[in-house]
Formats: structure tokens, C-alpha cells, sequence
């Protein structure tokens, strides 16, 4: 593969690029242990601090630390001002569009996108045909995975409208970061993150169902201390000032959500759920599901609650469905799409499928519905016997993958060995609707791939992360 | 709050007064199996200890047979012990887990440093290296209390984990003086001797009370007074009449936070009144075996209506 973009460097013809000299100037002057002597420090510091992640199927540490790098990623004020354009554009046509599916059907019935994509798909669900979350809001929170292959802007590599998470990582990230370089910040100006939680706050009160006052009663809701996730789940409980709750704390009597408290029980309006709809509700969705609350979902369709993100908003990011979101951005806002989709063969067509097959060891190919970097293949580095294992499935059921071409993803400067080297990264800004109005994190979260050469950037797969600074004018 | 966290702050302290609890009894049976004056004296320390902790039942059901290595490797580290100083630490620390938006930053690094140096720790077996490792375990007590009374709001997430606290301690606190009472003593050892002096100072000295004792009796160390100071003495912070006194006024706290008394603070009364007048000649004379075996039988009973009224 040729030499890839540096987020610094550029293509290391010409200078470093805008937003980096201080940075880079920073970098040449530092002492040489210096950098080591601070990822010490902040690996000491979350070890201690239990910021870690559950690894499924790994039994002998089941909590892990993701991989922390000090060297921060840098995206200057032009940069993002296109970025955040494009992604309120993108989210508020997502919104958009999952009103219209579970509603009067538009975008399908023009064509935009094929009716059966949509309404046999696994996180299609029919218990929301028609209905309509408090406030019109379906996706409270997405997590757009973007990666950059050159100078020329970002492409989105995935839409996380489900429960989008490592926010907190953003959030801790920046704040390690402020502990260990204070000088460095003095000479940036970086903006801030920390009122993620606030603007988080905001939009979950804002779309909290009629009926519920003027201060409804928010909570967390998570599958437990065992989900991989389970860390940013209590910080963000912690960080709203709201409780962090099982479905064993929750139950529904006529229709309404009751917690229960040392005091009685306690109707609770908005529920920011970290639990996907299958889990939700046994009454309604999988039958011996324990994570979930029994008549959520009735208490829910009867307008008593409100569930960030929307039940449904799935559909949208499925990854057959993402192949089609030029077309919904169009539809929905007649306008051109400001940020652009990877090229993507949708091997559900028969002239995509064989161009899959004819190239198979150069395509990264991924299950439509999968998530977290499980159950892809990765052409170029797979051997024989696992390509033809996969064409297998592929002919089997070719409208269950997507293919893409191998990204030549961006690279930064990251601490490697002891020394700087390049590593390939990506990332992740969270997105927040409420309303009649989205907002962007100036931010999110730069993940890493800290194997040279690696382009696998997965928490679950070994990457790292790294803080993500939005410079100001 | 929510009645599952309370649960949980509730058994983090009690995880972790259990720990300090095992931590301390080894340390006594380490010093008690040093003493030279008979052979079987140390077989005797061990099979104390063991009985100290309440786990005999489950030690016996595994096959084992008393020894230092088995007593130690069975309280402090074995995986099929389920209250093993090691269980202890790692359910403590899984229950603040699951609370930590109800702790303070400092407690749970407490808590959290606690399990993360217990792994450090590994399975000591050289006998230096493992008083070395009860003392990390009653410093991580220390630190657990210390944090929790210097950086926790007084609300309801304070009581509930001091409520725990109190309570193990108080059951704690009774089979450490049962044991000793009736098993410690080898046979054919004179009851007034010197092993019997040196167990009881040892009992003392494992619940860091051998000065107090001084303090209070001015004398030698007589069994009735150590079992004063055990039971009715009210300076001395793990009597069973002290206990019962944080557990009434934390109780006390709940109830007027919430503006409701239930059937935990009417039992938890009820208890205390019986300590204002009780005398230990009294308890003596009617068998102090017995008099703590109803105790550990209330106890258990409070903790059931306070798991009921709050934490169910």
C-alpha cells in the first residue's frame, strides 16, 4: 500500500499542515523520556481509576484498559466547520428518514430505497409503524465513524444510531490530557469538550414526553457491571447527576415506568438506554430476555416514556441500508450530501456480488447488521483457506455483507516503542438531536490502530485512542 | 436512591469488615501458633481460627484437614470459600462497582486499589510474605473508612454502608469471643494458665484492643473483663452494645432522612435498650456461649428486616 496521509505531515512534501506547528514544534523539543514518562503516568492513573472495558470471551481479564495515546490527533477550525456541516446535515436526515419509514413510507414508495431492504430487515420494527417518539426525535445520540483518506475531507464510514458508544473516552481522554501537558494546551486553542454532558442533559429533558413536568425524571439504563460497556455507563449516570439503573430497578404499572427507590417507587420519564431493542422489553421482544423490563414497551407505545435512542432507529444504520444514504441526504434535504459514504458494493445485487467475488482478497467485506469489527473479513490480510470460506457465505447469502475497498486510512503521530511513528486512525464525533435542532461535540474519539501497519482500529481488537483536539479560529 | 444501589453499599461494607475481620484472626493465629509452650498449641491456633471465621462447615465439607498451609490458604485465598478474605475483597469491590455514581472518587480508588493490589499480591506462602499481606488488608480497611468518613456526604449511600459495616462487625465481634470461650483452650490446659492468659491477650490484640484494655481495667488481662469490653463497654468501638449504637443512630439517620421509621429501627431499639441494663456477672452466670449465640440470632434477624424495609 502507498505511503498514507499523515494528519501532520500531509503528504510529506510540504510543510506540517495548518493547526499542527505547535504541536510538532512541541514534539522535536520534547525530552526524549518525557512523552513515556506521561503514558505511564496516565495508564497508572485509569488502571486505578477502573476506566476500563470488558473484553467478551476472554475469560482471564475480563477488564482491560484501552490503550491511551498521549500525542494528541489535531483538526483545525475549516477542517471542522465542514465536518460539523456535514454531519448535522447527515443526522437530521437520519432523523428524517426514520420518521418516514415508521410513518407514511415516502422515501420507499419514490424509490430512494428499496421497500424490502427496509421492511424485512432485522432492526425494522413494525411495533413503531406509525408511531412517533416524544418530541419527533429517533436518534438522541449517533456516533459517525469517519475516516479520511486524503487532504480532501472525510468520507463516513458508519452511521452508529443504535447506542453509540466511547464518549466517555473523549471525555476522560481530555482530561488526562489537561493533567499531563497544561503547556501544550496554553498553546492551543483547543475547545472544549465537558459540556457534552450538559448538551446530553439537555436534549434527553427536551424530548421527554408530555406530562412529564418541568423536571422530568431521567436514568441510565444498562445491561450491568458485565457489558463491555458498563464503565461509560456509569460515568455518564454520574456526569448527568441521574441514576444508573438495572431493568430489575425498573417495573410498569398502568402503562408508566416506576423505579424502585429505598423511598417507594418512583415514575421515571426519559430513559437513556444502553440496551438494544431486543433486550428491552420480554414481553414484546426476545422472551427470556432478564436485562430488560416487562411492559416497557406498552408503557412506551401509550406515549408514557420516552427511550433515547428511539426503539427502531436501528434500520439506520444497518450497513446495507448506509449504501443508500446519499440518496435519503437528497431526498430528505434536497440538497447534496456534504460528506461523502466509502464506495461500497451491495452484494444483495448480482452485478456488486460478482465484482465482490472477482476481488475478494483486495475488499474488506462486513455482515450488514454486525457491529465492533466482529464477523468481517479483511482481503488482503486473510489467507487462502479463510477467502474461500468466506466467498461460501457470501454466495450463500450475499444479501447479508457490504464490500468495501481497502482504506489507505489516514495516519498520526503516535507513541510507539518508546519513539513517534505513524499509526492509522479514525474517528468517531457524537452527534446530539433533540427537538427541532442537532449539535456536534467539537471533538470525539480518535481511535488508533497501534500495530504498525494495522488497520484495525476496534477497542475490541486491540486499538487504542487518543484525544481529539477541535482547534478554534 | 435506588434500593438495588443501597443493597449494594450495604454488603460493601460488609465485604470489607469481613476481610479486616479474617485478616485479623490469621494474624492472631500466626502469633498464637508461635508460642512454644506446647506441641500441639499451634495445631490448636489454627483450628481456632478457623472456627473464629464461621466457615468451618464449608472447610470440613472440601475434605480438608486443619493445618497452617490449609487454615490459610482456605481463609485467605481459596476459590470455593466464598466469604475468603480474596472473595471478600473481590465482592466489595464488584458491589461499589456496580454503585459507583454513589461513591466518592476517593472511595472507590480505595476499593479499586485495594483489588488491583490484592492481585499484585498473588498467593503469598512464605509466612513473612503473608503477614505482610494481612497487613495490606487491614490498611485497605482503613483506608476504605477512612475515605468513606472523610469524603462522603452524610446521605443515605453513607448510612447504608456504615449500616453494613456495623452490623458484620457486631456478628464479627460475638463468634471472635464464642470461639473463644469454648474452643480455643487444648484440653488439659488449666483455664487461668498461661496459654489461657496468652489467648486472651491475643484476642485482644486482634481486635487492636490490648491497651484499651489497660486503659479501662487497669490490670491483668481476667476473662469477664475482656468479655466486658467486648460486649457492654461502650468506649470501646466493636463492642457488641457500640455496635448496636451506630446501627440504632444510622438507622436513626434513614429514618429521619426519609421521614419514615419501619420495623428495622422498632428491632434495632428494641436491642439496644437491653445493653443500658445488662451486667456481665449476669450474662456470666447464665452462660456467656449462649448469650452470644442469641445475640448473633438478633443480629441476623435485624439484618433481614433491614433488608427488607430498604434494600428488597
Amino acid at each position: 500500500m502507498t505511503q498514507a496521509f499523515d494528519e501532520m505531515a500531509g503528504d510529506g512534501s510540504g510543510p506540517v499542515r495548518e493547526g499542527y506547528h505547535a504541536l510538532s514544534e512541541w514534539l522535536r523539543q520534547a525530552p526524549p523520556d518525557l512523552l513515556q514518562a506521561r503514558s505511564r503516568q496516565a495508564e497508572l492513573f485509569f488502571r486505578r481509576m477502573g476506566v476500563t472495558f470488558a473484553v467478551y470471551g476472554d475469560a482471564d481479564s475480563n477488564e482491560r484498559l484501552i490503550p491511551f495515546d498521549v500525542v494528541p490527533r489535531i483538526i483545525n477550525a475549516t477542517e471542522w466547520a465542514r465536518l460539523e456541516a456535514g454531519l448535522k446535515q447527515r443526522v437530521g436526515a437520519l432523523n428524517a428518514f426514520l420518521q418516514d419509514i415508521y410513518g407514511p413510507q415516502e422515501c420507499l414508495r419514490a424509490g430512494v430505497v428499496p421497500a424490502e431492504l427496509i421492511l424485512t430487515n432485522p432492526q425494522y420494527r413494525p411495533e413503531m409503524q406509525g408511531r412517533r417518539p416524544p418530541g419527533g426525535v429517533w436518534c438522541h445520540v449517533a456516533g459517525v465513524d469517519l475516516v479520511r483518506t486524503g487532504e480532501d475531507g472525510f468520507q463516513v464510514l458508519e452511521d452508529n444510531a443504535r447506542t453509540p458508544s466511547g464518549v466517555s473516552y473523549m471525555l476522560e481522554n481530555r482530561e488526562m490530557m489537561m493533567r499531563l501537558f497544561p503547556d501544550l494546551f496554553a498553546d492551543h486553542r483547543v475547545r472544549p469538550v465537558d459540556d457534552y454532558t450538559d448538551s446530553l442533559l439537555g436534549a434527553l429533558q427536551a424530548s421527554a414526553p408530555p406530562g412529564s413536568g418541568d423536571d422530568p425524571t431521567l436514568v441510565v439504563l444498562t445491561p450491568g457491571p458485565f457489558n463491555s460497556a458498563y464503565y461509560e455507563h456509569s460515568f455518564l449516570a454520574d456526569k448527568l447527576g441521574v441514576e444508573l439503573v438495572e431493568g430489575r430497578d425498573l417495573f410498569v404499572r398502568d402503562d408508566t415506568v416506576f423505579m424502585r427507590t429505598t423511598e417507594g417507587f418512583r415514575r421515571v420519564d426519559v430513559i437513556y438506554r444502553r440496551i438494544d431493542d431486543d433486550y428491552l422489553d420480554p414481553l414484546t421482544f426476545r422472551p427470556h430476555s432478564t436485562v430488560g423490563v416487562p411492559g416497557l414497551m406498552a408503557a412506551y407505545q401509550a406515549g408514557r416514556v420516552t427511550l433515547a435512542n428511539a426503539v427502531g432507529t436501528g434500520v439506520a444504520d444497518d450497513k446495507a441500508v448506509y449504501t443508500y444514504m446519499p440518496e435519503v441526504i437528497r431526498f430528505f434535504t434536497g440538497e447534496e450530501p456534504l460528506l461523502s459514504n466509502v464506495p461500497t458494493w451491495r452484494c444483495r445485487e448480482p452485478d456488486h456480488l460478482k465484482a465482490v467475488l472477482d476481488r475478494l482478497d483486495q475488499l474488506v467485506v462486513k455482515e450488514v447488521g454486525g457491529s465492533g469489527g466482529y464477523g468481517m473479513l479483511v482481503g488482503p490480510a486473510a489467507t487462502r483457506a479463510e477467502l474461500e470460506a468466506f466467498r461460501a457465505r457470501l454466495i450463500a447469502d450475499p444479501g447479508a455483507f457490504i464490500a468495501q475497498p481497502t482504506l489507505n486510512l489516514s495516519t498520526a503521530p503516535t507513541l510507539a516503542g518508546g519513539a513517534l511513528a505513524a499509526r492509522h486512525i479514525d474517528l468517531r464525533p457524537f452527534v446530539l438531536s433533540r427537538p427541532g435542532a442537532v449539535e456536534v461535540i467539537p471533538g470525539g474519539l480518535t481511535r488508533v490502530a497501534l500495530t504498525a501497519g494495522s488497520l484495525v482500529v476496534n477497542s475490541s481488537q486491540g486499538g487504542g485512542t487518543k484525544d481529539t483536539w477541535v482547534l478554534d479560529d | 436512591m435506588l434500593s438495588r444501589t443501597a443493597d449494594s453499599l450495604y454488603w460493601t461494607g460488609r465485604y470489607m469488615e469481613r476481610a479486616d475481620f479474617l485478616a485479623r484472626i490469621l494474624e492472631a493465629a500466626v502469633r498464637l501458633a508461635a508460642l512454644p509452650t506446647r506441641d500441639d498449641a499451634a495445631q490448636s491456633a489454627w483450628a481456632g481460627a478457623l472456627a473464629s471465621s464461621g466457615m468451618k462447615g464449608a472447610f470440613d465439607a472440601g475434605g480438608r484437614t486443619v493445618s497452617e498451609k490449609s487454615v490459610r490458604e482456605f481463609l485467605a485465598f481459596a476459590a470455593d470459600n466464598p466469604t475468603s478474605i480474596k472473595a471478600c475483597l473481590t465482592r466489595a469491590r464488584t458491589n461499589a462497582r456496580s454503585v459507583r455514581t454513589a461513591l466518592t472518587i476517593e472511595l472507590w480508588e480505595a476499593i479499586n486499589g485495594a483489588w488491583n493490589g490484592l492481585n499484585e499480591l498473588g498467593q503469598p506462602s512464605r509466612r513473612d510474605d503473608f503477614v505482610g499481606y494481612l497487613d495490606f488488608v487491614k490498611a485497605t480497611a482503613l483506608a476504605v473508612e477512612g475515605a468513606a468518613s472523610r469524603t462522603m456526604l452524610r446521605n443515605d449511600a453513607y448510612w447504608f454502608l456504615r449500616l453494613g459495616m456495623a452490623l458484620e462487625r457486631a456478628d464479627n465481634t460475638a463468634r471472635l469471643l464464642d470461639v473463644k470461650y469454648h474452643l480455643l483452650l487444648p484440653p488439659g490446659e488449666r483455664v487461668g494458665g498461661q496459654l489461657d492468659y496468652f489467648q486472651w491477650t491475643t484476642l485482644l490484640r486482634e481486635v487492636s484492643a490490648l491497651t484499651a484494655y489497660r486503659w479501662v481495667y487497669r490490670g491483668s488481662v481476667r476473662p469477664w473483663l475482656v468479655a466486658d469490653l467486648l460486649v457492654l463497654n461502650r468506649q470501646m468501638p466493636r463492642s457488641l452494645a457500640s455496635c448496636q449504637g451506630m446501627i440504632v443512630s444510622y438507622l436513626e439517620r434513614l429514618a429521619t432522612d426519609y421521614g419514615r421509621r419501619g420495623p428495622a429501627q422498632r428491632l434495632a431499639s428494641a436491642h439496644l435498650s437491653r445493653f443500658n441494663t445488662a451486667r456481665i456477672e449476669d450474662i456470666f452466670q447464665s452462660g456467656l456461649h449462649e448469650y452470644i449465640q442469641a445475640f448473633l440470632k438478633e443480629n441476623n434477624a435485624l439484618g433481614a428486616a433491614i433488608s427488607e424495609q430498604y434494600l428488597a
